[in-house]
């Protein structure tokens, strides 16, 4: 079975600044590192393919630094991954991310089963995944929590459809994107680093894709956007309850559970 | 030879810090007659909650006055009854003495009442670009207590224990009478250090109501590294080789499969790797990536080439947290898989780590009993916690003490002392008299004397025994 994790490089703090005037990310100075979400992704596939066998690779699509995720991943258990980079896919919104992907993808080699991160800690979005299926014409589902098994050619797994879990199969080849949390991903080895090689990243630019029309990627792709980011407003409001012990405990109770935190 | 509170002394406290602020008898919650460990149990007369220095040196006069005894409590945190009023009296709480006073860039100092949280203070520090290095494992202690106890932490490997960060402090004396010791100075040889002394302490000589604390800039980058070993003993007989490498991490500690176990229990959350027997995990820090890598790397090839199965990279905030919360519960988890547990906190030499654990593991066999231990084996300071899972109060009581017995004096014969951070107390007050002897005990009663003729401060702990 081969499996392939899309991941993305994304700022290494969650204290990113957003420069009051140009609306961007302040990058500079700041270390990157894997999106967390993208980990709970490789992690699910590294003991899948412990358990099923096959093999594990990641993807990326991003500037030539973005390699050292892959090579991250490969510290963790992958076999070895891409880098999709290119100066045409620069400024790509949701679509034309997904679209450069799937294009990637197509070239990367043959996956039964492609998993993404719910979404990025940078874009925030959570369409990717969805898009990348629609563009390679494969069953998706998101918000995955688990995998029971994969049997005949089939993912049996657990979604989180918000107030209720569904239990599904889907037809392989497939995509799922998985929840946060989901597990406790494994740290990258130093042994294995030691071990790494050059041709154990492959790097793919615009002219390997089938698709050669520079209008389908980049900003030209792009169908949206981004007019303005902002820090989402801190949220420091306190309730303080009183009564007695029983009293704060059940006040304290219904205002979690109607925060759904339990 | 103490008198009781009275019901007009009880007036006057409540004058002092507010009708509120003054709970007796059965409006004290029963968690004041302990400390977090438990085992030893008095419930105060009163419990005094104040607010200012002030308040303090008024309280602390009419217990003078009135030969009334005082014991002060930050959290409840400690883990040797070290705040448990053992003569009843006043428990003075100091939890809502909790405002950082203020930051001074130029000094480099920060200015705290007692009752601020440890967590609180590195928070502060680190928002303000600083870093308040001692990091002990309770985060909800205060600094009060973590100066009364010279707490030490993980990071005493690379930047030393609570004492070397306290400057000045404010003090209230048994009397009553308001003093400064230290300031905010660097240097200081101006006669004998009180406020060293004071340090460590643990309540007994006077009450702290502000501390001068020295920060450092914060280090821009930290990585950790997670090395599993095949057992224990390779674990343990690696830390003196890294420490011979001259690369100086800011924590090593060391960790059993068990214990991590105990705590994915404990916690609910999976530990990255629980594939091994043992466990080192080491922090580096620094200002440049490239200087911290390359630490961390020596350390990973060096472990590496003497028998490490791997090493783990531990590099951002959530693998950190993946890692660092599961040691930070280590207590916690151990209590929550015994039935009633008691602990031992020896430092030793670093290089006799080794054979200090080897010999817990051989008493464990021997006593027939379990022995789980973690600690900070850079440093030389141990957590061995003694379970006592099925046992009947009368075994437990006998292997106890035997377990302590020989665990103190196989500490004393490698060169060690009793307790490295959490203090004597009064449940260690025998094993620091048999190690010190008659005249070091003495000369601690004669600074105690001088401190406070009337012994009315923290009673019967450290040094003074029941008459």
């Amino acid at each position: 079975m081969n499996i392939l994790v899309c991941v993305k490089q994304v700022p290494g703090s969650s204290n990113v600044e957003v420069d009051p005037i140009t609306g961007v990310l302040k990058r500079d100075g700041i270390q990157s590192k894997m999106n967390p979400y993208d980990l709970y992704g490789l992690e699910l596939a590294l003991s899948l393919a412990e358990r099923y066998g096959g093999k594990v690779e990641a993807l990326t699509m991003g500037p030539p630094q973005a390699k050292g995720i892959i090579i991250e991943a490969i510290c963790m258990g992958a076999q070895g991954g891409t880098v999709l980079s290119d100066r045409k896919f620069a400024g790509a919104d949701v679509l034309a991310t997904a679209y450069t992907i799937s294009q990637g993808i197509k070239k990367a080699g043959e996956y039964d089963l492609i998993i993404c991160g719910k979404q990025t800690t940078d874009g925030d979005t959570a369409q990717v995944g969805a898009e990348v299926a629609e563009f390679l014409g494969l069953p998706n589902a998101a918000n995955v929590l688990s995998v029971e098994k994969i049997e005949d050619g089939k993912v049996y797994f657990t979604a989180s459809l918000d107030e209720k879990i569904a239990k599904m199969s889907m037809k392989m080849p497939c995509l799922i994107s998985v929840d946060g949390d989901i597990n406790t991903p494994r740290l990258p080895s130093y042994k294995v680093k030691q071990g790494v090689t050059d041709d154990m990243v492959k790097l793919l630019s615009f002219d390997d894709f089938e698709d050669k029309n520079a209008d389908n990627y980049g900003l030209s792709g792009s169908a949206t956007q981004v007019e303005r980011i902002f820090p989402p407003e801190k949220n420091s409001e306190k309730s303080t309850f009183t009564g007695t012990a029983e009293e704060q405990s059940e006040s304290l109770f219904s205002l979690i559970s109607a925060r759904k935190l339990i | 030879m103490y008198n009781k509170l009275s019901f007009e002394d009880v007036k006057v406290l409540q004058d002092i810090v507010g009708k509120e602020n003054v709970l007796c008898g059965s409006e004290i919650n029963p968690d004041y007659a302990h400390d977090e460990l438990g085992g030893i149990e008095k419930m105060p007369d009163a419990l005094v909650r104040v607010h200012s220095t002030e308040e303090v040196s008024s309280v602390m006069k009419l217990a003078w006055e009135k030969t009334i005894p005082v014991t002060v409590r930050g959290s409840g945190t400690g883990l040797v009854g070290a705040a448990v009023s053992v003569e009843g009296g006043i428990l003075l709480e100091t939890t809502a003495m909790n405002k950082i006073l203020e930051l001074d860039r130029d000094n480099l100092t920060v200015t705290v009442q007692p009752g601020v949280l440890l967590m609180e203070l590195s928070a502060f520090a680190e928002e303000n670009d600083f870093l308040y290095p001692p990091d002990p494992g309770e985060k909800s202690a205060t600094i009060g207590g973590n100066i009364s106890t010279n707490a030490g932490g993980m990071r005493a490997v690379k930047y030393g224990v609570t004492r070397d960060y306290v400057r000045g402090l404010t003090v209230v004396m048994p009397n009553g009478e308001v003093m400064k010791l230290g300031g905010k100075i660097a240097k200081n040889s101006s006669g004998y250090s009180l406020k060293d002394l004071v340090v460590g302490s643990e309540g007994t000589l006077c009450v702290i109501t502000e501390a001068i604390l020295k920060l450092v800039p914060l280090p821009k980058i930290s990585i950790s590294l997670l090395v599993p070993f095949v057992d224990m003993k390779s674990a343990i007989e690696a830390v003196p080789q890294i420490i011979r490498s001259k690369v100086t991490p800011t924590a090593i500690e060391y960790m059993s499969r068990d214990t991590i176990l105990f705590s994915e229990n404990y916690l609910g959350k999976k530990f990255p790797d629980t594939k091994n027997d043992a466990y080192i995990l080491l922090t580096f820090d620094g200002n440049t990536e490239a200087q911290v890598e390359e630490d961390m790397k020596k350390v990973a090839e060096l472990c590496l080439e003497i028998g490490a199965v791997d090493a783990y990279i531990v590099d951002t905030e959530e693998r950190k947290k993946s890692v660092w919360s599961a040691r930070g519960a280590f207590l916690e988890a151990i209590k929550a898989s015994t039935t009633e547990m008691d602990e031992c906190d020896v430092v030793v030499p670093v290089n006799k780590v080794d054979e200090f654990i080897k010999f817990t593991h051989s008493l464990a066999e021997e006593m027939n009993v379990r022995i789980p231990s973690f600690g900070h084996a850079g440093d030389g300071n141990l957590h061995v916690y003694i379970c006592r899972d099925s046992l009947s109060d009368k075994d437990w009581e006998d292997v106890l003490k035997k377990c302590f017995d020989r665990m103190y004096e196989k500490a004393k014969d490698l060169g060690g002392l009793v307790s490295g951070e959490h203090g004597i107390g009064y449940a260690k007050k025998d094993y620091l008299k048999n190690q010190l002897g008659d005249v070091q005990i003495e000369l601690m009663q004669n600074i105690k004397r001088a401190f406070d003729e009337k012994n009315i401060l923290n009673p019967n702990k450290i040094c003074l025994f029941e008459s």
